[in-house]
């Protein structure tokens, strides 16, 4: 029953995305569900306000080694997306590299608290997901979406989420969906304590950039909506050269008035 | 022949030398500007005084009133000269309240300016990063360095890990004209409540 719905909401989804294509000719993504964006937003931030932020603050009275050693495990963690989605997009090279990562930091790394493969000339690259890869592939970013609890995103990007969900991320399929064939050791709590966690220390390292955010922006939810939607962008570009994302064009328009 | 040749080294080096002193000018004013918000930040001064000290070199260093042109994007060319006047005067206050502010939390911001590239005569491109903390990680920041006077370099936008402030700022703008039926005083209000807090 679950993979019935999972798969009608993916449907409806590719439809929303070749609909939003269809339609539209310009670059620009359509916010085609605005109102009960911005509701789900307010709903977001009250749950930030009480949940999140609170236990962000507490977190970050940890002592920094086990910060540092969370953030590094975690971010081990997330190899088990990014290497497929290396492989997708044909960057076998980074794919190498995450992999040569993840065995040396889980093994010598001790589940990934330390950062060994760093100091072998593995560096940390940037992590990559289904959401990317369909990016990368071609497909249009969809309506932009707010979703509860999870955040900004967009009809690519929660198709990108249900990829990983059904089948695409290792880590779900060991510990979620029981996939007991090779490790047995995980059960469906370590998943939502990982997630959960990873939100957390996400936003305890960005806690005074968001205090800032909130109290300087006339319109916040636009504010976010832009950063996400810059972000992505970035990252599916790949655009590790930062003039590439500097482009001069809405520049020159202003020169040219 | 051999003066043909004399002038055009001479126009070549002329060109390097020249292209250097702007590239340097880049780097130099935003090393400078970065060390003295440092200090200011780091000082036992008061948040206020911070503030005050804060607005003073956002309005020496950065293109207010480009930015605040830019930011407006498509409606900006609506705009009658008396809106023009009122808007330039309230964006030029909403972004120092703004800048200052997103900036005096920063206690401990030290910035180190790491190359440039010259994208062309009007633009120097300065990439920098902000020394991470325990409590926070190193950020990349770039700045737009506006260098068509290159006497008087002016910032114009600072993208933080690849994210532009100044577009993020201009689809806000946008957002709020467009959902107030293009209506650009919707805009003007949203301005002066900002102001008024």
């Amino acid at each position: 029953m679950k993979r019935i719905i999972a798969t009608l909401l993916a449907m409806f989804l590719i439809q929303l995305i070749v609909v939003n294509k269809t339609y539209s000719n310009e670059d620009k993504v359509k916010d085609c569900f605005e109102k009960l964006n911005r509701a789900t937003f307010a709903l977001n931030m009250g749950l930030d306000k009480v949940i999140f932020k609170p236990i962000s603050k507490g977190y970050r009275k940890l002592p920094s080694p086990i910060r540092n050693g969370t953030s590094n495990a975690l971010s081990n963690l997330s190899n088990l997306i990014t290497i497929p989605n290396n492989i997708l997009q044909g960057d076998f090279g980074s794919a190498a590299n995450n992999s040569a990562r993840l065995i040396i930091n889980t093994t010598i790394g001790i589940a990934g608290i330390f950062d060994p493969a760093n100091s072998f000339g593995f560096e940390k690259r940037e992590k990559e997901d289904f959401g990317q890869s369909l990016g990368v592939m071609g497909v249009g970013e969809g309506c932009y979406l707010v979703l509860p609890v999870l955040g900004p995103s967009t009809v690519r990007d929660t198709l990108g989420s249900l990829v990983a969900m059904n089948g695409g991320d290792v880590w779900h399929n060991i510990t979620v969906r029981d996939d007991e064939e090779y490790v047995k050791e995980f059960k469906e709590s370590d998943y939502w304590v990982s997630r959960v966690t990873s939100g957390v220390d996400f936003r305890a390292k960005n806690l005074e950039a968001f205090d800032a955010m909130e109290k300087n922006s006339v319109d916040l939810y636009a504010t976010v909506r832009s950063l996400y939607l810059q972000d992505r962008e970035r990252k599916i570009k790949n655009s590790r050269n930062k003039t590439e994302a500097m482009d001069d064009g809405d520049w020159d328009t202003l020169e040219n008035q | 022949m051999k003066i043909l040749k004399k002038v055009f080294f001479s126009i070549i080096i002329l060109l390097i030398f020249s292209n250097n002193s702007w590239a340097k000018s880049a780097s130099e004013f935003i090393s400078t500007l970065t060390n003295e918000a440092s200090i200011i930040l780091s000082s036992k001064l008061s948040d206020d005084e911070k503030i005050i000290r804060l607005k003073e070199i956002g309005e020496k260093s950065v293109d207010i009133v480009g930015v605040g042109f830019y930011t407006l994007g498509k409606h900006r060319k609506n705009l009658t000269d008396s809106q023009k006047e009122q808007y330039k005067e309230l964006f030029r206050n909403y972004f120092l309240k703004s800048f200052s502010g997103r900036l005096v939390g920063y206690t401990d911001a030290k910035i180190t300016v790491l190359s440039e590239e010259i994208k062309n005569e009007k633009y120097t491109i300065v990439y920098s990063k902000l020394i991470g903390t325990s409590d926070r990680p190193e950020v990349k920041i770039d700045w737009r360095v506006y260098t068509k006077d290159p006497e008087n370099p002016l910032i114009r936008d600072l993208v933080i890990e690849g994210l532009s402030l100044a577009r993020t700022q201009k689809e806000e703008f946008n957002s709020i004209i467009v959902n107030n039926d293009n209506d650009i005083e919707a805009l003007f209000q949203n301005l002066n409540k900002f102001l008024d807090n």
